[in-house]
């Protein structure tokens, strides 16, 4: 069980980009011919992951956060905060059952906002990706493709979302399509870069194996080319996801009249600054469960490579 | 166990020249190069590193083509003149120096792969096939897992079988146990014979490890350092079916110090070769 000591070391870093209780390295299997279970059983997972140091590392990082917040606001009074809501009166405000400024978990119009941005996210994430995903694996794979479009596509990358704004609006009608057209945009570039360059970093091995074994083109871009890239796939997705959120926000704050991010911009013109912090956590929970979403989907169909960094960290 | 000798898998070299970079600035890899190889011989090609062997094996696998010359299977013509580069395919399969198993798919899918792609078996009876292959090379017992969980060792075997289920003519393997341990590398050989004598198929095995070569091979051929081209031809005139024994024996001994001047001198140049690039600003890429 000497083994067993020494990754403990390794768990946090494993694990710090992969909370929700991701499998921590598991020290006992270090290579050789063993026969290691599907995921494995939940409750273990989650026993060890309270036995590492992890959470409560964690927990005392939220705890100074807040603590500062508070005593910076409330407590010490500083000239810097004077008109920025203290936590307790955010935190009274988010769970009373009659806000003071209309928007608390109590209240419909809270859900409302949620939704409405969350469907937002939802149209222009699966829209990106239906784009993204083909449009990064051709300029991958097909070198013409890649010579037509791939300057276009690197001088409108940089462009920053706020300056789409304006055309935007002006193309769309409605408060809802520019929205999503931004929101799109954004994520459309993150998920194609990524393909492309996972595409770009298979090894050629594979590609050389698969038609030496008789595979036609199409059967080594379906078995080898986006299999390959999957990884980097879902990396790509994981930015895009949180791109959306960014720049969903933005447009909101422009245009529209529902979402989190119309909540925070009239919270600040209609002075109801504890509200402008409740968008802004409501924000951060909601999109960190969205991300979440994506990497759990990315692992489900990625078994083999999940396995492949349990061994890595336990070896 | 009978294992008739096959009547396919002979290749023929004939002045093979492979020009690496463009014409002008070219350094040859291959040159004047001609060797036959008998169906289901094993022949072990010993060279130094970047001698132009691995050069000369993606010839025959069709990865590239020659710049002169000509290579014939069983009289066919794979490359040469009227015939840029051989084409790929699942008669001739390589084994990568780095191992090349498709780390998304199990061990068991890989080693069906094959078959299925090549539409020759349904996937079922492709699964089947390949079940039966992997317990004959006592690969049993990791058929589900994914090649990252198996150690080296298992991937390399389970890589021979994946190639094996094919039936090929010529199995191409570019130092498959480069970067194996010693005492690991003795069991593969092992696994490597036992896999022969149970398909004899043609195997052309690169290595620069001599003593690896004199146990495994019918022939040793060494190569020249760049251009590659056979400077000595061994006949390992020890018995087949072998096993670990033959390297204590006296025969296997002589054989290795016979040649082993002959490798040490090409190794030399090579190392002078290779000093005397880096110096001009390393020219010559891998």
């Amino acid at each position: 069980m000497g083994l067993g000591v020494q990754p403990v070391g390794v768990v946090p870093a494993v694990t710090a980009d992969t909370p929700a209780g991701a499998a921590p390295a598991r020290p006992e299997s270090t290579g050789g011919d063993r026969v290691i279970g599907h995921g494995g059983p939940a409750r273990f997972l989650a026993l060890q992951w309270l036995a590492s140091p992890q959470p409560y590392l964690m927990l005392i990082g939220y705890a100074l956060f807040l603590g500062s917040w508070y005593l910076s606001v409330e407590v010490l009074k500083l000239p810097r905060f004077a008109e920025m809501p203290g936590l307790t009166t955010v935190l009274r405000e988010w769970v009373s059952t009659d806000p003071t400024y209309g928007l608390s978990i109590h209240t419909p119009i809270y859900y409302q906002h949620i939704l409405v941005s969350l469907r937002r996210i939802a149209i222009a994430f699966v829209l990106a990706t239906a784009l993204g995903v083909p449009t990064g694996l051709l300029l991958g794979w097909s070198r013409r493709f890649r010579d037509y479009v791939f300057p276009i596509f690197e001088a409108l990358r940089p462009i920053p979302i706020l300056a789409w704004v304006p055309l935007a609006i002006i193309m769309f009608k409605g408060s809802e399509t520019p929205v999503v057209f931004l929101t799109t945009l954004a994520s459309f570039f993150a998920t194609a870069l990524n393909t492309m360059l996972g595409v770009r970093a298979i090894d050629r091995t594979h590609v050389l194996a698969a038609e030496c074994l008789g595979a036609s083109p199409w059967q080594v871009f379906r078995h080898v080319v986006v299999p390959a890239a999957l990884p980097y796939i879902f990396t790509g997705l994981e930015i895009s996801i949180g791109v959306a959120w960014f720049s969903l926000v933005a447009a909101e704050m422009v245009s529209g009249q529902f979402g989190l991010g119309y909540v925070i911009n009239t919270s600040y013109t209609t002075v109801e600054y504890p509200n402008i912090v409740i968008g802004m956590l409501t924000l951060g929970v909601v999109g960190y469960a969205t991300s979440a979403a994506v990497r759990l989907a990315g692992n489900r169909l990625m078994a083999w490579r999940k396995r492949d960094l349990a061994l890595v960290g336990g070896g | 166990m009978t294992a008739p000798s096959p009547a396919r898998g002979a290749i023929c070299i004939r002045d093979a020249v492979k020009i690496h970079g463009t014409d002008s600035a070219g350094v040859a890899a291959v040159e004047s190069c001609s060797f036959d190889v008998a169906a289901g011989e094993i022949c072990m090609i010993v060279g130094p590193s970047g001698c132009g062997k691995t050069t000369l094996l993606n010839a025959i696998a069709g990865f590239h083509g020659l710049e002169g010359g000509s290579i014939h299977l069983d009289g066919r013509l794979l490359c040469g003149p009227g015939q840029p580069k051989a084409p790929i395919g699942p008669d001739r399969i390589v084994v990568f120096q780095n191992g090349a198993l498709f780390p998304w798919k199990t061990n068991l899918e890989n080693v069906a792969f094959g078959p299925i792609v090549q539409g020759r078996l349904g996937r079922k009876a492709a699964l089947e096939k390949a079940r039966g292959l992997m317990a004959e090379a006592g690969l049993r017992g990791c058929e589900d897992n994914y090649p990252g969980e198996t150690s080296s060792g298992v991937r390399r075997r389970v890589e021979i079988v994946r190639a094996l289920m094919n039936e090929p003519v010529v199995l191409l393997l570019d130092e498959p146990y480069r970067a194996l341990d010693s005492l690991t590398k003795s069991v593969m050989h092992e696994a490597l014979l036992d896999m022969y004598y149970r398909n004899r198929v043609t195997i052309i095995f690169i290595t620069h490890d001599l003593e690896e070569a004199i146990f495994l091979g019918h022939r040793v051929v060494i190569m020249t350092s760049r251009p590659c081209r056979p400077k000595k031809l061994l006949e390992v005139d020890i018995p087949h079916p072998r096993d670990y024994a033959v390297v204590t024996s006296r025969r296997y001994r002589e054989l290795v110090h016979e040649t082993a001047e002959a490798v040490h001198e090409e190794a030399l140049k090579a190392f002078d070769l290779g000093e005397r690039e880096a110096a001009e600003g390393g020219r010559f890429a891998a």
